[in-house]
């Protein structure tokens, strides 16, 4: 029997509604009502005892590409950002379209990751947008969402058949929303800096336009998509109206999105190059609105690793992506919370918790008695400066090297274990 | 008293970057060259001893041949290196090709590439200096150059001159650079062609943005028109090459409606009887071949300076 107090923080669990300071009790890694003399003591005095954070948008790579991340690279980097499971995307190699493939990736994990990792599976087989990937095998391999993510399905035909199959096994589908024709082989926002920079455009239509039809698809087969990373303030007006409608339409919103412009481009830095890209303060402005009325209520990283190589080269060459996990929690925290001040800090938490458990069904997410005690210690006033020469991750390729952010994740505890601490 | 403007620079990437001072100053020094290649002995000593490699990735006739005719005119040695036989057919990156010619003790590096900010990406990572011939639909800094020196030549100066670029601008480097360059030094600029190649998007640039050639020609002292390349493009940005010209080609009717001092301009290659009429491109007001024999007085001006060359008085 193992027994954990953690003393005099202020526990904010948004999912019972609590925010109050007061000791947390856990046995043998689940939280409980009391534990006895004996028990470990963490003294949390000044900090947020906040539900182990949840990031449901991440890249592991593994399998087939471990020179760029590794599921123990990927959760320890994880661990070291605050968050207690993360949720992997299928876009490896080979694709996790197959439950051969989800069994490997839960095995590996079982063996090296410092976190909870959750798994998604493929829409379509290959990720090629063309045939249904085998869903209820998916289902039954333990996958919790279905996801083309990288890659979106063009035949609106494939998408519904596909959302159509999924309700069989109350599956969400997770959408990267991009439209091919519109995009084609645009590498940065279609504006007044891919103007300067002679740069093709990704037009904020091309995910509007996908955001809609997904919309109109949802609401046609009654089933949940949540539209992953979105970039463009028109998204937000449109999921604004569709899930006032009732539609089970949701959005996430990444930091990278509400922190960078495409200006930072101008020098032809790939790593401020990410799919969807980088927009305007326009859009900054109307993304904040929407997670300030609650019609975004999920936040994530897309931690998405590449190795130096991959990404130092001409721009338009250079694959997308950076990475996430350590830098999101200090960057939400800075810019929502503390500078913009769209959110106070237990609404955060609920977009970091509460949210993405309620859309995956994911057992986790709440401090109730009874539930698994991952838990993440929170500085919401620590500020401390990004070293990318410190990650935990293989790769090197984030926009926020020597950024300065206040609010930091002190301590991550998973079922009850320190995995990591400051 | 003012000061005797400086060159600072190791790279050209783009005329973006440069000051008007900058400018002025490589075109002043552009004209003293130009006299170098009138002389019977068409030669000057400055980089003599200096290796410049013309990095080309991107298929170009003329202006690898232009700077390396500067080159060879300020006596630096030369080679020239192609897409099709360098190793980045083999699968070596940009980078390490780019080093390789350094590790061979190159001063200077012209490239040429289909990506935009491949000068950039070198400049930044190599000692040699490196000079941006054409990356994508970035930028054409010599270009720019070039056609600014051609104008300024017949009309003493740029201040409240008005310059039409006709044309597909949103996919052209070299507009791009005519733009900056113009802008800077006080022209005036319309930039003109179907929505679709000529996007509202482009006034962020300081320009004015129209789709109606015949609204400019009456009042512009330049039109410069630049290759319309259909064959490369997708097709969905304009019907066909027919439809172009009817609307955008400068055909016999529209020259004459130009004033007789205008100046006709073309970067090459031209197509003949697309953006622009046979005879109009022969005619006595087009420039297109002093285009390119500027051309070769920029480039030297431009690799005396970034190659840190001495004692040719500018």
């Amino acid at each position: 029997m193992k027994e954990l107090k953690i003393t005099g923080g202020r526990i904010i669990d948004p999912a019972n509604q609590r925010d109050e300071v007061a000791d947390l009790f856990i046995r043998d890694g689940r939280i409980v009502e009391e534990v006895s003399a004996d028990a470990e003591v963490i003294d949390a005095k000044g900090l947020v005892v906040a539900p182990g954070l949840i990031d449901l948008h991440v890249h592991l790579r593994e399998p087939g590409q471990s020179h760029k991340e590794t599921i123990g690279s990927g959760t320890a980097a994880a661990a070291a950002g605050g968050f207690t499971s993360v949720v992997c995307m299928p876009n490896t190699s080979p694709v996790a379209d197959n439950p051969a493939t989800v069994r490997w990736i839960h095995e590996r994990a079982e063996q090296v990751a410092k976190v909870n990792v959750f798994c998604t599976g493929a829409i379509t087989k290959g990720l090629a947008g063309e045939e249904l990937a085998p869903i209820g095998s998916l289902k039954n391999a333990g996958v919790v969402a279905i996801t083309d993510d990288g890659h979106c399905v063009q035949s609106h035909e494939v998408m519904r058949r596909a959302l159509e199959y999924a309700r069989m096994f109350d599956l969400p589908l997770l959408d990267h929303c991009q439209d091919y024709s519109l995009v084609a082989d645009g590498v940065m926002h279609e504006g007044e800096w891919s103007v300067r920079l002679g740069l093709p455009g990704w037009p904020r239509i091309g995910e509007e336009i996908i955001v809609m039809r997904n919309i109109m698809l949802s609401e046609l087969c009654d089933v949940p998509i949540h539209c992953q990373h979105m970039s463009s303030g028109g998204s937000v007006r449109l999921l604004r109206e569709a899930r006032a409608r009732g539609v089970k339409i949701s959005g996430e919103v990444c930091p990278h999105h509400i922190a960078l412009t495409d200006e930072c481009l101008k020098t032809y830095d790939s790593n401020f190059k990410m799919n969807p890209p980088l927009r305007t303060e326009r859009d900054i402005e109307l993304l904040l609105e929407g997670i300030a009325d609650g019609t975004i209520d999920i936040l994530g990283s897309d931690h998405a690793p590449h190795a130096a190589y991959e990404k130092e080269v001409e721009i338009d060459h250079a694959p997308f992506g950076i990475l996430g996990l350590e830098t999101e929690f200090g960057a939400f925290c800075d810019i929502l919370v503390h500078k913009r001040k769209v959110v106070d800090l237990p609404r955060l938490i609920a977009l970091l918790t509460m949210n993405p458990a309620k859309l995956l069904k994911l057992d986790r997410g709440t401090l109730s008695t009874g539930a698994v005690a991952d838990v993440t210690l929170i500085d919401p006033d620590l500020v401390w400066t990004y070293d990318v020469g410190e990650t935990f991750s293989l790769s090197r390729n984030t926009p926020f090297h020597g950024w300065e952010f206040r609010g930091r994740a002190v301590r991550t505890i998973v079922a009850g274990e320190t995995v990591w601490k400051l | 008293m003012t000061t005797k403007p400086t060159w600072t620079r190791k790279d050209l990437v783009g005329l973006d970057s440069l000051s008007a001072e900058e400018i002025t100053l490589l075109l002043d020094t552009a004209k003293a060259f130009k006299g170098v290649g009138e002389r019977n002995l068409k030669k000057v000593p400055a980089l003599r001893g200096k290796t410049l490699v013309n990095f080309f990735v991107e298929p170009s006739t003329r202006t690898r041949t232009s700077f390396e005719l500067a080159a060879l005119r300020l006596s630096a040695d030369v080679i020239n290196v192609s897409a099709t036989v360098s190793s980045l057919k083999k699968g070596e990156t940009l980078k390490d090709t780019a080093k390789n010619f350094e590790a061979l003790l190159a001063d200077i590096i012209v490239i040429r590439h289909s990506s935009p900010g491949a000068a950039q990406f070198l400049a930044e990572r190599l000692d040699a200096s490196v000079i941006n011939g054409g990356d994508g639909a970035h930028e054409h800094p010599t270009q720019g150059l070039l056609d600014v020196f051609t104008m300024r030549e017949r009309f003493g100066g740029i201040e409240g001159l008005k310059v039409a670029i006709v044309g597909d601008i949103l996919f052209s480097r070299v507009a791009r650079s005519n733009v900056h360059a113009l802008v800077k030094l006080g022209a005036e600029v319309t930039l003109v062609g179907p929505t679709t190649l000529v996007p509202k998007s482009l006034e962020s640039l300081g320009v004015r943005v129209t789709h109606r050639l015949d609204d400019v020609l009456e009042t512009t002292d330049v039109i410069n028109l630049l290759r319309i390349q259909h064959e490369r493009q997708r097709k969905e940005y304009f019907p066909s090459l027919g439809e172009y010209t009817a609307l955008f080609g400068l055909t016999k009717a529209r020259a004459a409606r130009l004033r007789p001092d205008a100046l006709i301009m073309h970067p090459g290659p031209i197509n003949r009887g697309v953006e622009i009429d046979s005879d109009v491109a022969d005619g006595s007001r087009s420039v297109i071949l002093e285009q390119v024999t500027n051309g070769v007085a920029v480039r030297m001006a431009v690799l005396y300076f970034c190659a840190g060359g001495a004692g040719v008085q500018a």
